[in-house]
């Protein structure tokens, strides 16, 4: 496994605004500062304050609480539509790149396939079938992202597996699976963690725009996506309703796009 | 060049093969049932067996898929449940909005990115290029829908310089009411492409040819001008290219904020119309449009860089 060869700046902001928005999102599970559902038709559309941070949307509820509430789902749907698709992809990587022949052009012509396919469109095509919420997501997204950790693990053992550490394994009479497990795969995740992080922006960015669209995280559930949706029709009366959760959104991927690229500069080898 | 062009427009018959292939058989294998979810809570089991007689769902899949090449062959596409037209005809009508919003959106992707990586890759390190690199991290995690309205608020309400929706008639007219919605897609785009031309700039300028240019006692204006900047702009071509998925994907959320009509709004309406025909012929319709583009950047390249064409 490749160590951590320096902690450095970019990491480290990205590491202290992900301790930051764990503990807004872990708060607003526990405690808000007002309950994010609750209908007060006589405190609609109240602009920002000292009671309501964030104003209030046009049924009165509070949009602080919301936001607050609302980000364990977006940051729960988007790590699951990264870390599933992502396992599945690295093992069938592993399994192209290793075995090699007929398997790899298989598997590799599929991915070539998919390719073409853009991403917003696929996934809206898998979501429209299956109709919307959550579970439907974790799907769609596990049937489309997984190509592209596929096709950078498979990449990277196809190098690996003609080093001298792997043929000295297979030399001592290790068994494929032994190899692949213990040898190639720790070896060829970097790039597909440093990857992960950067995918976990855009499915940030999918996810909310799926809800935004009506077919992702459906109402009344707090969920960034949907408020900006609600917040549409009053943007102009009330701009807070559809700034606020769009702000969260912004804040949560730069958090991941910095730790990305402080892993890639960490993990990456020198030279 | 000529042999190039046919070898590439032969290679494109099995991927468009394999494109119908992977749309059909990954729509057909999830658990949703079309003609249950078009009816609703409307259709009782007489009316879903009739809806899936119409629609030929009662066939066996090698059927459907064979009945569906024909569609295709025929040019209709299918026929839409909720039209009652063909496919293909709602297609040509709502294409030219969308090869708008793509073509302006990517002159405006090419106009941000190309002297901005070049700046950001001279100034390697320095501030400008830790301000560009930041300003671009941040524009990557907005979201196009939100950053859609914000500037419709900023620029079509508060200083009413652009319309907030339409599409508008005649060319100028056109560029202007496109030109918001194409400003989002180019900026989701360049905080991409800037990232991926900046690199290939950097190994441009530690290449020996640049080293060799340097050597010869050419200054900097006079090398970045004859060798970096040729070199710069050809690979943009292909960084723009492998992005292409990535602004049509970006047209299906961004038609629907604007209101354009498009093959993005099109598809978003048919998916609530559940409109299967419509979602079917119309994903493939955008996969065929990332290969065709993406075909014509290959050849551009090729034309641009007579290497390419030896591979």
């Amino acid at each position: 496994m490749t160590r951590l060869r320096r902690l450095n700046p970019t990491l480290l902001i990205g590491l202290a605004m992900l301790a930051l928005l764990s503990l807004f999102v872990g708060l607003g599970q526990v405690w808000t500062p007002h309950d994010p559902f609750r209908i007060d038709y006589g405190n609609t559309l109240q602009p920002p304050s000292l009671s309501h941070w964030f104003g209030t949307d046009d049924l009165g509820r509070d949009v602080a609480s919301r936001v607050m509430a609302g980000g364990l789902v977006d940051l729960r749907v988007a790590l699951i539509c990264v870390a599933a698709p992502a396992i599945l992809g690295a093992a069938i990587g592993a399994l192209s790149g290793y075995v090699g022949g007929r398997v790899d052009t298989v598997i590799m012509r599929i991915t070539d396939i998919f390719w073409a396919f853009p991403f917003h469109v696929l996934v809206i095509a898998i979501v429209g079938v299956l109709g919307p919420g959550e579970f439907n997501l974790y799907l769609a997204f596990l049937l489309v992202n997984w190509i592209s950790f596929a096709r950078i693990v498979r990449g990277e053992v196809l190098v690996l597996r003609e080093l001298e550490f792997v043929q000295a394994a297979r030399s001592f009479g290790g068994t494929d699976r032994h190899i692949v497990a213990r040898h190639v795969l720790p070896n060829a995740v970097t790039p597909a963690i440093v990857y992960a992080m950067a995918d976990v922006v855009l499915t940030i960015l999918a996810v909310t725009s799926l809800s935004f669209l009506g077919l992702g995280i459906q109402p009344p559930t707090p969920e960034w996506g949907l408020m900006i949706s609600d917040g549409r029709e009053f943007l102009f009366d009330a701009w807070w309703i559809a700034t606020c959760p769009g702000l969260a959104i912004i804040y949560t991927g730069v958090t991941f796009a910095l730790i990305g690229e402080g892993l890639d500069t960490a993990l990456r080898p020198k030279g | 060049m000529v042999g190039y062009i046919f070898k590439r427009l032969f290679q494109l018959v099995p991927v468009l093969l394999g494109i119908t292939l992977a749309c059909f058989f990954l729509l057909r294998a999830l658990p949703g049932d079309p003609a249950t979810l078009l009816l609703g809570a409307r259709g009782g089991p007489e009316e879903v067996a009739l809806l899936k007689q119409r629609l030929g769902l009662d066939l066996p899949l090698w059927r459907q898929y064979w009945l569906f090449l024909g569609d295709i062959g025929s040019g209709t596409l299918g026929r839409s449940v909720v039209h009652g037209r063909a496919v293909s005809e709602l297609v040509l009508e709502r294409l030219p909005a969308t090869l708008w919003l793509v073509a302006y959106s990517t002159i405006i992707a090419v106009i941000l990115t190309v002297p901005l990586a070049l700046l950001s890759a001279v100034e390697r390190d320095k501030p400008v290029d830790v301000l560009i690199k930041l300003v671009f991290t941040i524009l990557l995690a907005i979201p196009s829908f939100w950053l859609g309205l914000v500037l419709v608020v900023m620029l079509a309400i508060w200083l009413p310089l652009f319309p907030t929706s339409g599409y508008g008639e005649g060319f100028l007219s056109r560029l202007h009411h496109l030109t918001l919605p194409a400003l989002v897609i180019a900026l989701a785009t360049a905080s991409l492409t800037i990232r991926s031309l900046r690199s290939g700039i950097l190994n441009v300028l530690g290449s020996d040819y640049v080293t060799t240019a340097r050597a010869k006692g050419n200054g900097t204006n006079r090398t970045m001008r004859v060798h970096v900047l040729p070199n710069a702009l050809i690979s943009s071509i292909s960084v723009l290219g492998a992005h292409t998925s990535w602004i049509i994907g970006g047209t299906v959320v961004i038609e629907t904020v604007f209101a354009l009509p498009g093959l993005g709004s099109l598809f978003v309406e048919s998916i609530f119309a559940r409109d299967y025909p419509m979602i079917q012929g119309l994903t493939i319709v955008f996969a065929v449009l990332v290969v065709l583009i993406n075909l014509a950047t290959d050849i551009a390249y090729a034309l641009a860089d007579p290497r390419i064409r030896l591979d």
